[in-house]
Protein backbone atom coordinates (compact mmCIF):
# COMPACT_ATOMS: atom_id res chain seq x y z
CA UNK A 1 0.00 0.00 0.00
CA UNK A 2 1.10 3.47 -1.16
CA UNK A 3 0.78 5.62 2.20
CA UNK A 4 1.74 9.11 1.79
CA UNK A 5 2.55 10.33 5.18
CA UNK A 6 1.44 13.64 6.95
CA UNK A 7 3.64 15.61 8.43
CA UNK A 8 2.93 18.41 11.68
CA UNK A 9 2.38 21.07 8.75
CA UNK A 10 -0.40 19.17 7.08
CA UNK A 11 -2.38 19.07 10.23
CA UNK A 12 -1.43 22.79 10.76
CA UNK A 13 -3.45 23.50 7.86
CA UNK A 14 -6.29 21.66 8.63
CA UNK A 15 -6.47 23.30 12.14
CA UNK A 16 -5.92 27.08 10.72
CA UNK A 17 -9.01 26.29 8.68
CA UNK A 18 -10.83 24.79 12.16
CA UNK A 19 -9.12 28.28 13.80
CA UNK A 20 -10.48 30.65 11.22
CA UNK A 21 -13.54 29.15 11.66
CA UNK A 22 -13.53 29.94 14.89
CA UNK A 23 -12.49 33.39 14.82
CA UNK A 24 -15.38 34.21 12.30
CA UNK A 25 -18.11 32.91 14.55
CA UNK A 26 -16.18 35.28 17.58
CA UNK A 27 -16.78 38.50 15.29
CA UNK A 28 -20.09 37.64 14.32
CA UNK A 29 -20.63 36.81 18.26
CA UNK A 30 -22.16 32.74 17.42
CA UNK A 31 -21.05 31.58 20.22
CA UNK A 32 -19.37 28.52 19.21
CA UNK A 33 -15.89 29.68 19.38
CA UNK A 34 -15.06 27.99 22.27
CA UNK A 35 -16.97 24.80 21.71
CA UNK A 36 -15.21 24.24 18.80
CA UNK A 37 -11.54 25.16 20.23
CA UNK A 38 -12.50 22.72 23.36
CA UNK A 39 -13.73 20.29 20.64
CA UNK A 40 -10.57 20.52 18.40
CA UNK A 41 -8.65 19.80 21.27
CA UNK A 42 -10.48 16.72 22.58
CA UNK A 43 -10.25 15.35 19.09
CA UNK A 44 -6.31 15.93 19.09
CA UNK A 45 -5.63 14.99 22.12
CA UNK A 46 -7.44 11.45 22.37
CA UNK A 47 -6.57 10.49 19.13
CA UNK A 48 -3.36 10.85 19.40
CA UNK A 49 -3.16 8.79 22.98
CA UNK A 50 -5.44 5.96 21.10
CA UNK A 51 -2.72 6.30 18.36
CA UNK A 52 -0.25 5.41 21.11
CA UNK A 53 -2.46 2.85 23.22
CA UNK A 54 -3.25 1.22 19.38
CA UNK A 55 0.56 1.23 18.61
CA UNK A 56 1.22 -0.30 22.02
CA UNK A 57 -1.25 -2.90 21.57
CA UNK A 58 -0.20 -4.02 17.95
CA UNK A 59 3.30 -4.65 19.55
CA UNK A 60 2.42 -6.70 22.33
CA UNK A 61 -0.53 -8.59 21.25
CA UNK A 62 -2.25 -10.37 24.56
CA UNK A 63 -6.07 -10.95 24.70
CA UNK A 64 -5.86 -9.57 28.26
CA UNK A 65 -5.45 -6.32 26.70
CA UNK A 66 -7.58 -6.63 23.80
CA UNK A 67 -10.40 -7.29 26.29
CA UNK A 68 -8.60 -4.17 28.96
CA UNK A 69 -9.32 -1.98 25.59
CA UNK A 70 -12.83 -3.30 24.52
CA UNK A 71 -14.21 -2.63 28.37
CA UNK A 72 -13.45 0.42 28.53
CA UNK A 73 -14.65 1.46 24.94
CA UNK A 74 -17.89 -0.23 26.48
CA UNK A 75 -18.35 1.91 29.59
CA UNK A 76 -17.27 4.92 27.79
CA UNK A 77 -20.00 4.13 25.26
CA UNK A 78 -22.64 3.10 28.05
CA UNK A 79 -22.19 6.53 29.98
CA UNK A 80 -22.56 8.33 26.67
CA UNK A 81 -26.25 6.94 26.09
CA UNK A 82 -26.99 7.93 29.41
CA UNK A 83 -25.55 11.24 29.32
CA UNK A 84 -27.87 13.49 26.87
CA UNK A 85 -31.31 11.75 28.07
CA UNK A 86 -33.86 14.24 29.72
CA UNK A 87 -34.54 10.94 31.99
CA UNK A 88 -33.24 8.48 32.80
CA UNK A 89 -33.28 5.25 35.17
CA UNK A 90 -32.15 5.53 38.91
CA UNK A 91 -28.85 3.79 40.56
CA UNK A 92 -26.69 1.35 37.80
CA UNK A 93 -29.78 0.66 35.86
CA UNK A 94 -28.84 4.34 34.08
CA UNK A 95 -25.82 2.77 32.29
CA UNK A 96 -26.81 -0.95 32.79
CA UNK A 97 -29.73 -0.84 30.32
CA UNK A 98 -27.76 0.56 27.57
CA UNK A 99 -24.46 -1.30 28.69
CA UNK A 100 -25.80 -4.56 28.64
CA UNK A 101 -27.93 -4.19 25.70
CA UNK A 102 -24.52 -2.84 23.55
CA UNK A 103 -21.91 -5.43 25.77
CA UNK A 104 -24.31 -8.39 24.34
CA UNK A 105 -25.10 -7.42 20.28
CA UNK A 106 -21.78 -5.49 20.08
CA UNK A 107 -19.49 -8.00 21.08
CA UNK A 108 -21.52 -10.63 19.57
CA UNK A 109 -21.52 -9.13 16.41
CA UNK A 110 -17.74 -8.39 16.52
CA UNK A 111 -16.59 -12.10 17.44
CA UNK A 112 -18.86 -13.91 15.08
CA UNK A 113 -17.25 -11.13 12.37
CA UNK A 114 -13.52 -11.40 13.81
CA UNK A 115 -13.97 -15.67 13.85
CA UNK A 116 -16.06 -16.21 10.90
CA UNK A 117 -15.48 -13.56 8.36
CA UNK A 118 -12.27 -11.76 9.14
CA UNK A 119 -9.87 -15.12 10.16
CA UNK A 120 -7.32 -13.18 11.63
CA UNK A 121 -4.54 -15.25 13.55
CA UNK A 122 -5.08 -14.98 16.10
CA UNK A 123 -8.86 -13.98 16.15
CA UNK A 124 -8.61 -10.95 19.16
CA UNK A 125 -5.87 -9.56 16.59
CA UNK A 126 -6.03 -5.78 17.51
CA UNK A 127 -5.44 -4.16 14.24
CA UNK A 128 -9.01 -5.92 13.27
CA UNK A 129 -10.89 -6.24 17.01
CA UNK A 130 -10.29 -2.71 18.03
CA UNK A 131 -11.50 -0.67 15.25
CA UNK A 132 -14.12 -3.44 14.39
CA UNK A 133 -15.73 -3.36 17.64
CA UNK A 134 -15.15 0.34 18.11
CA UNK A 135 -17.07 0.46 14.79
CA UNK A 136 -19.84 -1.41 15.83
CA UNK A 137 -19.91 0.27 19.90
CA UNK A 138 -20.24 3.77 18.43
CA UNK A 139 -23.24 3.18 15.62
CA UNK A 140 -24.94 0.93 18.31
CA UNK A 141 -24.51 3.49 20.89
CA UNK A 142 -26.32 5.94 18.84
CA UNK A 143 -29.28 3.96 18.07
CA UNK A 144 -29.90 2.54 21.83
CA UNK A 145 -29.55 6.04 23.34
CA UNK A 146 -32.16 7.76 20.29
CA UNK A 147 -34.67 4.63 20.89
CA UNK A 148 -34.17 4.20 24.30
CA UNK A 149 -34.75 8.36 24.75
CA UNK A 150 -37.81 8.33 22.74
CA UNK A 151 -39.46 5.37 24.53
CA UNK A 152 -39.15 7.37 28.14
CA UNK A 153 -39.93 10.45 26.84
CA UNK A 154 -43.11 9.14 25.27
CA UNK A 155 -44.09 7.18 28.25
CA UNK A 156 -43.47 10.16 30.81
CA UNK A 157 -46.00 12.27 28.15
CA UNK A 158 -47.87 9.44 27.97
CA UNK A 159 -48.55 8.99 31.26
CA UNK A 160 -52.49 9.20 31.38
CA UNK A 161 -53.01 7.25 27.92
CA UNK A 162 -50.53 4.39 29.51
CA UNK A 163 -52.71 4.25 32.89
CA UNK A 164 -56.18 4.17 30.65
CA UNK A 165 -55.02 1.47 28.94
CA UNK A 166 -54.04 -0.34 31.93
CA UNK A 167 -57.34 0.12 33.89
CA UNK A 168 -59.20 -1.24 30.42
CA UNK A 169 -57.14 -4.41 31.86
CA UNK A 170 -54.75 -4.51 28.88
CA UNK A 171 -51.11 -5.55 30.15
CA UNK A 172 -47.68 -4.33 29.96
CA UNK A 173 -46.64 -5.51 26.55
CA UNK A 174 -49.85 -4.27 25.26
CA UNK A 175 -49.61 -0.75 25.94
CA UNK A 176 -45.91 -0.30 25.16
CA UNK A 177 -46.40 -1.52 21.32
CA UNK A 178 -46.87 1.42 19.46
CA UNK A 179 -44.37 3.09 21.04
CA UNK A 180 -41.99 -0.02 21.04
CA UNK A 181 -42.47 0.57 17.26
CA UNK A 182 -41.64 3.84 17.40
CA UNK A 183 -38.30 3.95 19.55
CA UNK A 184 -37.35 1.11 16.86
CA UNK A 185 -37.89 3.36 14.15
CA UNK A 186 -36.21 6.18 15.96
CA UNK A 187 -32.93 4.02 16.87
CA UNK A 188 -32.62 2.63 13.65
CA UNK A 189 -33.07 5.73 11.00
CA UNK A 190 -29.57 6.98 11.53
CA UNK A 191 -28.49 3.31 10.04
CA UNK A 192 -30.63 3.05 7.40
CA UNK A 193 -30.18 6.14 6.24
CA UNK A 194 -26.49 5.79 5.87
CA UNK A 195 -26.97 2.73 4.11
CA UNK A 196 -29.31 4.13 1.53
CA UNK A 197 -27.11 6.71 1.34
CA UNK A 198 -23.70 5.19 1.17
CA UNK A 199 -22.13 5.48 -1.86
CA UNK A 200 -24.95 8.08 -3.65
CA UNK A 201 -24.82 11.23 -1.26
CA UNK A 202 -21.29 10.30 0.77
CA UNK A 203 -18.47 8.24 0.71
CA UNK A 204 -18.11 6.23 4.44
CA UNK A 205 -15.60 6.96 6.05
CA UNK A 206 -13.56 3.44 6.84
CA UNK A 207 -14.33 2.96 2.78
CA UNK A 208 -12.64 6.38 2.66
CA UNK A 209 -9.63 5.94 4.67
CA UNK A 210 -8.91 2.79 3.53
CA UNK A 211 -8.61 4.13 -0.23
CA UNK A 212 -6.51 7.15 1.26
CA UNK A 213 -4.47 4.83 2.68
CA UNK A 214 -3.82 2.96 -0.72
CA UNK A 215 -6.19 0.13 -0.46
CA UNK A 216 -8.02 -1.24 -3.63
CA UNK A 217 -11.11 0.52 -4.15
CA UNK A 218 -13.09 -2.72 -4.17
CA UNK A 219 -11.55 -3.90 -1.26
CA UNK A 220 -12.46 -0.31 0.86
CA UNK A 221 -16.00 -1.53 -0.84
CA UNK A 222 -16.24 -4.89 0.46
CA UNK A 223 -14.90 -4.35 3.83
CA UNK A 224 -17.48 -1.35 4.09
CA UNK A 225 -20.58 -3.52 2.70
CA UNK A 226 -19.61 -6.08 5.38
CA UNK A 227 -19.45 -3.08 8.65
CA UNK A 228 -22.29 -1.50 7.11
CA UNK A 229 -24.24 -4.77 7.47
CA UNK A 230 -22.10 -5.60 10.84
CA UNK A 231 -23.24 -2.34 12.10
CA UNK A 232 -27.15 -2.85 10.92
CA UNK A 233 -27.30 -6.27 12.72
CA UNK A 234 -25.50 -5.07 16.13
CA UNK A 235 -27.85 -1.58 16.34
CA UNK A 236 -30.99 -3.38 15.57
CA UNK A 237 -30.07 -6.60 18.07
CA UNK A 238 -28.83 -3.87 20.85
CA UNK A 239 -31.98 -2.07 20.52
CA UNK A 240 -34.65 -4.66 20.86
CA UNK A 241 -32.81 -5.83 23.81
CA UNK A 242 -32.46 -2.04 25.27
CA UNK A 243 -36.07 -1.14 24.78
CA UNK A 244 -37.15 -4.46 26.16
CA UNK A 245 -35.44 -4.26 29.26
CA UNK A 246 -36.14 -0.66 30.02
CA UNK A 247 -39.61 -1.29 28.96
CA UNK A 248 -40.02 -4.48 31.56
CA UNK A 249 -38.56 -1.83 34.00
CA UNK A 250 -41.21 0.83 33.16
CA UNK A 251 -43.54 -1.40 34.62
CA UNK A 252 -43.80 -4.21 38.09
CA UNK A 253 -44.92 -7.63 37.96
CA UNK A 254 -48.70 -5.83 38.64
CA UNK A 255 -48.57 -4.50 35.47
CA UNK A 256 -48.21 -0.65 37.30
CA UNK A 257 -46.62 2.35 35.44
CA UNK A 258 -43.20 3.11 37.69
CA UNK A 259 -42.33 6.39 36.41
CA UNK A 260 -40.35 6.66 39.91
CA UNK A 261 -37.43 4.03 38.31
CA UNK A 262 -36.88 7.43 36.39
CA UNK A 263 -35.02 10.29 37.40
CA UNK A 264 -34.78 13.60 35.81
CA UNK A 265 -31.17 15.08 34.75
CA UNK B 1 -89.82 8.59 28.25
CA UNK B 2 -88.08 7.76 25.56
CA UNK B 3 -84.71 7.84 27.49
CA UNK B 4 -86.79 5.76 29.87
CA UNK B 5 -88.17 3.01 27.25
CA UNK B 6 -84.47 2.40 25.63
CA UNK B 7 -83.36 2.02 29.02
CA UNK B 8 -86.07 -0.68 29.59
CA UNK B 9 -84.89 -2.53 26.31
CA UNK B 10 -81.53 -2.38 27.05
CA UNK B 11 -81.93 -3.95 30.48
CA UNK B 12 -83.48 -6.99 28.91
CA UNK B 13 -80.66 -7.23 26.01
CA UNK B 14 -77.61 -5.75 27.29
CA UNK B 15 -77.15 -8.00 30.61
CA UNK B 16 -77.24 -11.95 29.86
CA UNK B 17 -76.91 -12.98 33.00
CA UNK B 18 -77.17 -11.17 36.96
CA UNK B 19 -74.02 -11.96 38.52
CA UNK B 20 -73.79 -10.81 42.07
CA UNK B 21 -70.33 -9.54 43.44
CA UNK B 22 -69.47 -8.15 46.72
CA UNK B 23 -66.45 -5.67 47.09
CA UNK B 24 -64.56 -6.22 50.27
CA UNK B 25 -61.62 -3.81 51.35
CA UNK B 26 -59.56 -4.88 54.03
CA UNK B 27 -57.18 -2.81 55.64
CA UNK B 28 -56.74 -1.53 52.88
CA UNK B 29 -53.80 1.23 52.62
CA UNK B 30 -51.90 3.13 50.17
CA UNK B 31 -50.29 6.67 49.09
CA UNK B 32 -53.76 8.39 50.07
CA UNK B 33 -53.67 7.02 53.66
CA UNK B 34 -56.09 4.19 54.96
CA UNK B 35 -55.96 1.74 56.35
CA UNK B 36 -60.04 1.29 54.83
CA UNK B 37 -62.19 -1.51 55.63
CA UNK B 38 -65.56 -1.29 53.69
CA UNK B 39 -68.01 -4.02 52.37
CA UNK B 40 -70.02 -2.80 48.65
CA UNK B 41 -73.17 -5.45 48.49
CA UNK B 42 -74.05 -6.73 45.16
CA UNK B 43 -76.12 -3.49 43.42
CA UNK B 44 -75.40 -1.59 46.07
CA UNK B 45 -73.77 1.89 45.48
CA UNK B 46 -71.81 3.77 47.69
CA UNK B 47 -70.82 7.36 47.38
CA UNK B 48 -67.56 9.13 48.71
CA UNK B 49 -67.08 13.09 48.91
CA UNK B 50 -64.47 14.72 50.10
CA UNK B 51 -61.94 17.82 49.82
CA UNK B 52 -59.84 17.73 46.50
CA UNK B 53 -56.33 15.82 48.02
CA UNK B 54 -57.77 14.08 50.66
CA UNK B 55 -57.05 10.60 48.90
CA UNK B 56 -60.39 9.58 47.21
CA UNK B 57 -58.59 9.08 43.47
CA UNK B 58 -56.01 7.27 45.57
CA UNK B 59 -58.10 4.94 46.81
CA UNK B 60 -59.68 3.96 43.73
CA UNK B 61 -56.22 3.44 41.95
CA UNK B 62 -55.04 1.09 45.09
CA UNK B 63 -58.60 -0.65 45.01
CA UNK B 64 -57.55 -1.12 41.14
CA UNK B 65 -54.03 -2.16 41.26
CA UNK B 66 -52.75 1.04 40.11
CA UNK B 67 -50.61 1.71 43.01
CA UNK B 68 -49.12 0.24 45.37
CA UNK B 69 -51.04 -0.59 48.63
CA UNK B 70 -51.03 -2.64 51.51
CA UNK B 71 -53.95 -4.91 53.03
CA UNK B 72 -56.25 -6.86 50.85
CA UNK B 73 -59.34 -6.24 48.49
CA UNK B 74 -61.80 -9.12 47.70
CA UNK B 75 -64.44 -9.73 44.91
CA UNK B 76 -66.05 -12.25 46.70
CA UNK B 77 -63.79 -15.04 47.89
CA UNK B 78 -61.22 -13.80 44.80
CA UNK B 79 -58.55 -11.40 46.31
CA UNK B 80 -56.64 -9.15 44.69
CA UNK B 81 -53.43 -10.80 44.66
CA UNK B 82 -54.45 -14.06 43.40
CA UNK B 83 -55.49 -12.35 40.18
CA UNK B 84 -53.31 -10.90 37.62
CA UNK B 85 -53.60 -7.25 37.44
CA UNK B 86 -54.89 -7.24 33.75
CA UNK B 87 -57.64 -9.89 34.70
CA UNK B 88 -58.56 -7.49 37.94
CA UNK B 89 -58.53 -5.06 36.39
CA UNK B 90 -61.30 -5.96 33.38
CA UNK B 91 -63.79 -7.41 36.54
CA UNK B 92 -62.84 -4.06 38.79
CA UNK B 93 -63.26 -1.50 36.75
CA UNK B 94 -62.73 2.13 37.11
CA UNK B 95 -63.43 5.17 35.44
CA UNK B 96 -60.91 7.77 36.07
CA UNK B 97 -62.09 11.65 35.82
CA UNK B 98 -59.58 12.69 32.69
CA UNK B 99 -60.25 10.22 30.25
CA UNK B 100 -57.57 9.72 27.78
CA UNK B 101 -57.12 8.23 24.12
CA UNK B 102 -54.44 6.82 22.22
CA UNK B 103 -56.15 6.48 18.29
CA UNK B 104 -57.40 8.77 16.19
CA UNK B 105 -60.77 7.54 15.33
CA UNK B 106 -63.31 6.77 18.03
CA UNK B 107 -64.48 3.08 17.07
CA UNK B 108 -60.93 2.33 17.08
CA UNK B 109 -60.94 2.26 20.99
CA UNK B 110 -63.43 -0.23 21.44
CA UNK B 111 -63.45 -3.80 21.02
CA UNK B 112 -66.78 -4.49 21.40
CA UNK B 113 -69.76 -1.74 20.66
CA UNK B 114 -73.31 -1.84 22.55
CA UNK B 115 -75.48 0.45 20.45
CA UNK B 116 -78.12 0.74 23.11
CA UNK B 117 -75.74 2.07 25.73
CA UNK B 118 -74.77 4.39 22.97
CA UNK B 119 -78.23 5.98 22.59
CA UNK B 120 -79.11 5.63 26.37
CA UNK B 121 -76.18 8.50 26.25
CA UNK B 122 -77.39 10.63 23.81
CA UNK B 123 -75.03 9.20 20.50
CA UNK B 124 -76.21 7.39 17.61
CA UNK B 125 -73.92 5.34 16.17
CA UNK B 126 -72.24 7.92 13.53
CA UNK B 127 -70.27 8.54 16.67
CA UNK B 128 -67.80 5.68 16.18
CA UNK B 129 -66.71 7.11 13.02
CA UNK B 130 -65.76 10.74 14.61
CA UNK B 131 -61.95 11.47 15.25
CA UNK B 132 -61.40 11.78 18.91
CA UNK B 133 -59.96 15.44 18.27
CA UNK B 134 -63.83 16.78 17.81
CA UNK B 135 -64.79 15.23 20.88
CA UNK B 136 -65.93 17.92 23.50
CA UNK B 137 -65.10 16.98 27.34
CA UNK B 138 -68.19 15.68 27.89
CA UNK B 139 -68.69 13.51 24.80
CA UNK B 140 -65.50 11.95 26.20
CA UNK B 141 -66.24 11.64 29.47
CA UNK B 142 -69.79 9.56 28.39
CA UNK B 143 -67.96 7.58 25.47
CA UNK B 144 -65.09 7.02 28.10
CA UNK B 145 -68.05 5.44 30.40
CA UNK B 146 -69.91 3.18 27.52
CA UNK B 147 -66.11 2.06 26.58
CA UNK B 148 -65.89 1.05 30.48
CA UNK B 149 -68.93 -0.64 30.57
CA UNK B 150 -68.77 -2.49 27.28
CA UNK B 151 -66.48 -4.84 29.02
CA UNK B 152 -68.93 -6.04 31.40
CA UNK B 153 -67.21 -5.43 34.89
CA UNK B 154 -68.19 -6.97 38.11
CA UNK B 155 -68.06 -3.88 39.87
CA UNK B 156 -67.29 -0.42 38.96
CA UNK B 157 -65.58 2.34 40.50
CA UNK B 158 -66.24 6.00 38.82
CA UNK B 159 -64.16 8.80 39.57
CA UNK B 160 -67.02 11.96 39.57
CA UNK B 161 -68.33 10.37 35.47
CA UNK B 162 -70.52 13.65 35.77
CA UNK B 163 -67.96 16.85 36.07
CA UNK B 164 -67.78 18.18 32.76
CA UNK B 165 -72.07 17.14 32.08
CA UNK B 166 -74.68 19.55 31.67
CA UNK B 167 -77.72 18.39 33.84
CA UNK B 168 -79.83 16.45 30.88
CA UNK B 169 -76.68 14.60 30.30
CA UNK B 170 -76.18 13.82 33.98
CA UNK B 171 -79.32 12.51 34.72
CA UNK B 172 -78.16 9.99 31.57
CA UNK B 173 -75.12 8.48 33.01
CA UNK B 174 -76.49 8.28 36.17
CA UNK B 175 -79.47 6.56 34.56
CA UNK B 176 -77.48 3.89 32.89
CA UNK B 177 -75.34 3.49 36.19
CA UNK B 178 -78.28 2.42 38.25
CA UNK B 179 -79.93 0.24 35.29
CA UNK B 180 -76.56 -1.55 34.95
CA UNK B 181 -75.90 -2.34 38.64
CA UNK B 182 -78.92 -3.35 39.54
CA UNK B 183 -79.68 -5.63 36.36
CA UNK B 184 -75.88 -6.61 36.35
CA UNK B 185 -75.73 -6.79 40.50
CA UNK B 186 -72.63 -4.36 40.49
CA UNK B 187 -71.05 -2.77 43.51
CA UNK B 188 -70.48 1.15 42.47
CA UNK B 189 -68.20 3.49 44.36
CA UNK B 190 -69.39 6.75 43.42
CA UNK B 191 -66.91 9.59 44.03
CA UNK B 192 -68.23 12.96 43.40
CA UNK B 193 -67.87 16.67 45.01
CA UNK B 194 -71.67 17.21 44.43
CA UNK B 195 -73.37 16.02 47.85
CA UNK B 196 -77.13 16.48 46.27
CA UNK B 197 -75.83 13.73 43.44
CA UNK B 198 -74.54 11.81 46.01
CA UNK B 199 -77.82 11.73 48.15
CA UNK B 200 -79.87 10.55 44.63
CA UNK B 201 -77.44 7.54 43.59
CA UNK B 202 -75.81 6.29 46.61
CA UNK B 203 -77.33 3.74 49.05
CA UNK B 204 -74.54 4.64 51.67
CA UNK B 205 -72.27 7.89 51.85
CA UNK B 206 -68.94 8.49 52.81
CA UNK B 207 -66.70 11.55 53.63
CA UNK B 208 -63.30 11.07 52.75
CA UNK B 209 -61.03 13.67 55.16
CA UNK B 210 -56.86 13.34 55.90
CA UNK B 211 -57.27 9.58 54.43
CA UNK B 212 -59.90 8.70 56.57
CA UNK B 213 -63.64 7.46 55.89
CA UNK B 214 -66.98 8.79 58.10
CA UNK B 215 -69.81 7.57 57.26
CA UNK B 216 -71.93 10.73 56.17
CA UNK B 217 -75.55 9.70 57.06
CA UNK B 218 -77.70 6.02 58.03
CA UNK B 219 -79.43 3.80 55.66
Amino acid sequence: MNVIPLSAGDLWIAAGLVCALGLLSLQMKLHLAGQLCVAACRTTVQLFLVGFVLKALFAHVAWYWVALMASIMLVAAAREVTARQKHRFKGWWGIGVGGFAMFVSSFSVAILALVLIVGATPWYAPQYAVPLLGMLLGNTMNGISLGLDNMIQAVCQQQGQIEQRLLLGQDRRQVMVEIRQNSMRTGMIPIINAMAAAGLVSLPGMMTGQILAGSPALEAVKYQILIMFLITAGTGFGLLGALWIASQRLFDDRHRLRLDALKQT
Amino acid sequence: MAFAATFQSCGATCYKEKRLSTLTLQQLSGRGGGPYDLTIGPGECVGLSGPSGSGKTLLLRAIVALDEHGGQVFLDDQSIREIKAPEWRRQVAMLPSEIFWWFDRVGDHFSVVNHVWLNALGFDQGVLEKPVSRLSTGERQRLGLVRMISHQPKVLLLDEPTASLDEKTTHQVETLVAGYRNAHGAPVLWVSHDERQLERVADRCFAMKQGELTPRRDQ
